[in-house]
This record gives C-alpha cells, sequence and structure tokens, in this order.
C-alpha cells in the first residue's frame, strides 16, 4: 500500500523563512522548492548564511514554518500543532552538530533514549529489550566495548558515533543530519559518514545532510547547492 | 538506586543520574535545601511554642465556663469581674459552682540578686475541683497563708534545690515585701510573659497584692451540672448579665480566643509569625534558584530530547523526579539539624521547642511541593521554544 510521502518523504513548496522582527527582520530562505528521494543521501551545501542549516532545521521539525509549504512524511508542518509535531519528530533521527549527547547517560543510555521515546508506556518491553537495541546499534558503529562509557570519556568521533546510533536505533524513516563532522578530524570524519550512508542503505532509509566538508560530497546521491537562500544547483548522481 | 527508579518510572532515571553525575552540586542542593528546611522549623518551633505556652495556664483549670470582663483578651489583661457575676450565675439552672480567679505577677527576688518574673493565679484551696490533677493534689498545702506552690520549670531555677521541697523542707523567698514560703511544687515552664508560675490561696493574693479586693477577681469560673448543654447555660448567663459588661465563654474557647489574639495583634505573635513567612519565602527563593539552575544548565540537552520527540511531560517528570530526589535528601538533614536545635533552644529559653510528627509532614510536604512547583515553572522555558533556538 502507497502511502503519501511515499517516493518523496520530504516535499517543500516555496518555503520562505525571516528571522528578527521589524526593522531587523531578514529573509533566510527564498522560494525554496524541492523533493527529498526516498532512500538516498541527500547533502546540501553552500556558504556560510546560504541557509542551508534553517532548510534542515525546518523541514526537521525544529524550527517553526512561517510561510510556504513542507511535508514531512505526508505531513504538513506549516500551522502543524505540538502534538503533531511531536509525533513527527519520533520519526525522525537527528545528527547534531555538536554531537549533544547527555553528559550524565552512558553511551548506552544516551543510545536508549533514542528508543524510549517510542514506546515508553509499553511496561514489557522494558529495561532488558531497550538495552539490546541500544547495544546492537552501539556495536554496528563500532563501539561495543564502550557501552558504560560516559560522553566525557570518549573521543569526538566516537561520541559522534553514539550520536549517529541514537539517531538510527529506533529505525526513523528520515534521518538528518547538521555538519556532522564539523567536529572531527579528516579521517573520522569520513568513518561517521561512510557509517551512515551505509546504515541508510542497507535500511532504506532517507538522509538529509549539511556539509562544507568537500571531502564527503563523493558518497552523495544528490547534491543541492543553497545561496542566500536559493537553490542555486541541484546535481544527482547514478551510484 | 538507578535499577529502582528506572523500574519505579519505567524509563531511564535521567534526574537522578543528572543529579548524580555533578556530585559537587549536588551536595550544594542538598545543602540549601537542608538551610530552606532549618529555617522554616526554627522559625516554626518559636512560634509553636508561643502558642503552646499561651494554652498552659488554662490547662492548669478544670472548669466549663470562664465569666472575663469584656475587654479581656487573655487571662492576664483586661478589667476585673465584679464578684457578683459568680453569685447571680449560680441562679442559672445548670450552673453547679463558681469560683473567682485571681491572676497577678510577682519578682522573685534570689539571694544572688537576679530576680524572677513569676505569674500568680490564686483561688480558694477548698475548691480544689476547679483545678486540674497536678495542682489539685497539692493546692491543701495553701491552706496556711502566705505559702504558694512554685514551678519547678521556672527558668533559671535550681533544680536540686526545687528537688528538696516538701512541708517539712519549704523554701522560702521574698516577693512584693512578703516572706513567702513554698511547702510544694508543681510544673508548668515559662513562657513568652513570665519565667514561670506560682498558684497560691486567694488570701495569700490579696496579702501580696494590697491594692486588690476580694470582691474583684480577674476572672470566674464555673462548673457545670453533669449532662447539661454547656452552650444553653452560656446563653442563658448572657441574657442575665448586663450587655456589653462581661464575656462568657467555655474555657477552650477564651483559651483559642487568647491564642488568635496573641499570635495576630499582639507583637511577639506578630514578630514569630513574620519570622516564620520571611523562612518560608527565604526557603522558597532557595529551591526556585536550585531547579531553575538545575533546568537551565540541562537545557540544551533537554533541547535535544524535545528534538527526538520527546514530550513536555517528559521534562515535566524529570524534573519532578530531581525535586522528589532533592526534598528527600534535603529533608533528612534539615530535620535531624533542626531537631538538635530545638534541644538547644529548647534547653536556653525553657520554652517548649519540640519536634512534632504534623510539622514534619507539613514542612516535607512544602518542601515538596515548593520542589516541584519551582522545577515546573522552569521547565516552562521549553515549552514554547522551537528546539533550534535553545542549542
Amino acid at each position: 500500500m502507497a502511502h503519501p510521502g511515499d517516493k518523496f518523504p520530504i516535499v517543500t513548496e516555496r518555503l520562505n523563512h525571516w528571522f528578527g522582527m521589524g526593522e531587523a527582520r531578514k529573509q533566510a530562505i527564498f522560494d525554496v522548492s524541492l523533493e527529498i528521494d526516498a532512500g538516498k543521501l541527500t547533502i546540501l551545501v553552500g556558504p556560510s548564511g546560504s541557509g542551508k542549516t534553517t532548510l534542515l532545521t525546518l523541514i526537521g521539525c525544529l524550527r517553526d514554518v512561517q510561510n510556504g509549504s513542507a511535508q514531512l512524511l505526508g505531513q504538513e508542518l506549516n500551522n502543524a500543532s505540538e502534538a503533531e509535531l511531536t509525533a513527527s519528530r519520533q520519526k525522525l533521527g537527528f545528527i547534531f552538530q555538536a554531537h549533544n549527547l547527555h553528559e550524565s547517560l552512558t553511551a548506552l543510555q544516551n543510545v536508549r533514549m533514542g528508543l524510549e521515546v517510542h514506546a515508553r508506556q509499553s511496561p514489557s518491553k522494558k529495561a532488558d529489550t531497550y538495552n539490546v537495541a541500544a547495544a546492537h546499534l552501539l556495536n554496528l558503529v563500532g563501539l561495543g566495548d564502550r557501552q558504560k562509557y560516559l560522553p566525557s570519556n570518549l573521543s569526538g568521533g566516537q561520541k559522534q558515533r553514539v550520536a549517529v546510533a541514537r539517531a538510527l536505533v529506533g529505525n526513523p524513516l528520515v534521518v538528518f543530519a547538521d555538519e556532522p563532522t564539523a567536529a572531527l578530524d579528516k579521517e573520522s570524519g569520513r568513518n561517521v559518514v561512510a557509517l551512515l550512508r551505509r546504515l541508510g542503505q542497507e535500511r532504506g532509509t532517507t538522509t538529509v545532510m549539511v556539509t562544507h566538508d568537500n571531502r564527503i560530497l563523493e558518497m552523495a546521491d544528490r547534491i543541492v547547492t543553497l545561496e542566500e537562500g536559493r537553490i542555486v544547483d541541484d546535481k544527482r548522481f547514478d551510484t | 538506586m538507578t535499577a529502582f527508579l528506572s523500574w519505579l518510572l519505567g524509563r531511564l532515571p535521567i534526574g537522578w543520574l543528572q543529579l548524580k553525575h555533578n556530585r559537587g552540586r549536588l551536595a550544594a542542593a542538598v545543602a540549601g535545601i537542608a538551610f530552606a528546611n532549618i529555617l522554616v522549623f526554627v522559625q516554626l518551633g518559636i512560634m509553636m511554642a508561643l502558642n503552646t505556652t499561651i494554652l498552659v495556664p488554662y490547662s492548669l483549670l478544670n472548669a466549663d465556663i470562664i465569666i472575663s470582663a469584656a475587654d479581656s483578651n487573655s487571662l492576664t489583661d483586661g478589667s476585673n469581674v465584679p464578684r457578683q457575676r459568680g453569685f447571680e450565675a449560680l441562679s442559672i439552672a445548670g450552673v453547679a459552682d463558681s469560683l473567682p480567679l485571681f491572676i497577678g505577677s510577682i519578682n522573685w527576688k534570689k539571694d544572688d540578686g537576679s530576680s524572677t518574673n513569676l505569674q500568680v493565679m490564686a483561688s480558694d484551696p477548698a475548691k480544689g475541683a476547679f483545678l486540674a490533677q497536678p495542682i489539685r493534689d497539692e493546692i491543701a498545702k495553701l491552706f496556711l497563708i502566705d505559702t504558694v506552690l512554685l514551678d519547678r520549670s521556672t527558668r533559671g531555677a535550681d533544680e536540686v534545690r526545687f528537688e528538696q521541697i516538701s512541708p517539712q523542707n519549704p523554701m522560702l523567698f521574698e516577693a512584693n515585701g512578703r516572706t513567702l514560703s513554698a511547702p510544694g511544687t508543681i510544673d508548668v515552664g515559662g513562657g513568652f510573659s513570665s519565667d514561670g508560675f506560682a498558684y497560691t490561696s486567694d488570701q495569700t493574693f490579696l496579702r501580696l497584692f494590697g491594692k486588690r479586693i476580694s470582691g474583684a477577681p480577674n476572672h470566674i469560673l464555673l462548673k457545670a451540672e453533669a449532662d447539661r448543654d454547656i452552650d444553653i447555660v452560656i446563653a442563658e448567663l448572657q441574657e442575665l448579665f448586663p450587655t456589653g459588661k462581661v464575656k462568657v465563654r467555655t474555657l477552650e474557647e477564651a483559651a483559642h480566643a487568647d491564642q488568635v489574639y496573641q499570635t495576630t495583634e499582639r507583637p511577639t505573635g506578630l514578630i514569630f509569625g513574620f519570622g516564620v513567612l520571611m523562612g518560608v519565602i527565604v526557603g522558597l527563593v532557595i529551591v526556585y534558584q536550585l531547579l531553575s539552575t538545575d533546568v537551565a544548565d540541562h537545557l540544551k540537552e533537554y533541547a535535544t530530547f524535545k528534538a527526538m520527540g520527546y514530550r513536555q511531560s517528559f521534562f515535566l517528570s524529570i524534573v519532578f523526579e530531581e525535586a522528589l530526589i532533592l526534598a528527600v535528601l534535603g529533608f533528612i538533614p534539615g530535620a535531624l539539624i533542626a531537631t538538635i536545635l530545638y534541644q538547644f533552644l529548647s534547653e536556653a529559653s525553657s520554652l517548649p521547642i519540640m519536634m512534632d510528627n504534623a510539622r514534619l509532614i507539613v514542612v516535607f510536604l512544602g518542601t515538596l511541593a515548593s520542589c516541584a512547583i519551582s522545577g515546573a515553572i522552569a521547565t516552562r522555558r521549553l515549552a514554547g521554544a522551537d528546539p533550534a533556538d535553545l542549542f
């Protein structure tokens, strides 16, 4: 059965966005219409201030849509209620520029938080099931032996890999990544993106990534270039 | 602890893990809450001691009804009551007996030159039935003139000497220019207006206070016949007496009215009431500071959870979890230290400052509520904001 958003999980139409109020009001996104292909890795590139992160946070339900349309898995985000936004967020995995791990939680517990958001109410599926699934994801990102480590005892690359595990543990249909390699050296940055791409392909996940980092562009299925809030280039690659 | 809380909450105990993660901060928060608790306990202890000591002289009496002057607010203030009111009252069916009660205050000059202020209560020693048990047994010793029963809990009393007091070995002392003899003791304890009590006969009282006359006691006590409806008796007495001259109340009503008057209209009561209020406000401010700083410090982590799809109720439950843990951890040392301080204060002041269960429960619930409300207010910042603005 076909669901809305099956072919294009993310669709924007004439999306505009402004920051600030009154005199200081400044437009950051201009008339962006975009369809993101299911199951592919799409990379948004552009210079600083081109609006790529803003676009990502709009379609990632991290910022209210002001004008135009943005649909995520069939849900219109413009004027969506808090409950609808929360439901949409639960279908996503988000990887932040800084890893944003919870400092008081171990690697395993951090990954578990990506699961607990889904079925917190069912007591039968508690601790053990969650821990098994979270440990499995940590193994996949190569940190099976670091389950009990607090973030402060992990390297930058390891933290970002925990963040990847947390984003993927709930089997999200869409994964957003905002400059996931910014805080990493070349080697670990490449490893993290390669991991994200491999897991995405295995699971049929749609991945949208914002980056400055030219070294990882070769892994993209599609590169969308923004400049001053507008799409100026859009290339698809057959891989 | 973590496993227990996980089981209890059905989720990772984030609040507990957060608190545990920063032990220095946790210790400071627990100390802050304990301090707020101690502050409230001490103020409350002093105010409740006032409340208790107001009732003490009433507890010496065993009467159903008390007739006081219309302008009397406590046992010691107000005009005198004409003795004839007691005789008139006997004309009402249901009034069994009446007793004039005299109240004054003397300075007991001690050998070392210090003086102690005693509240003196006096009545006819032949009517012991009007007195509560410990005094009733001793009252016969007052048939001799110039004898008094001294309060062995009087502030600064020489305990060893008081132990030895007996009719064969009475304590002699001087007050109001007379030599008095104490052949026995009672155990009452000082209050805010006097250091202790003394009970004596009406005859001795009139010798001690030359300006007082037997026709004008401070109050008149009545005993009703058994099985009489006191309210009806009081209504009939009020009808009997000229309007606006006397108050006719049950002893309990009079005691309660005295308590209300002294705590809300007299400076001491107001000051202690204000002390409790200040303690509660300072406690609230401390608790709010602690919880709101904690939420502010974890705002980025909460924003991440919000971006992952956690609801506002999830953040509230984390904050409530922290509030509960902090309230319990802070309350235990707070209550312990306050109990020790009570002991110290009550020894130093011979006021009845004691911990009781009701106070423990009220202060704990107050701590819990202020922790929870502070946390809930602090998390509101999270409710309206876009997660992207919080990173």
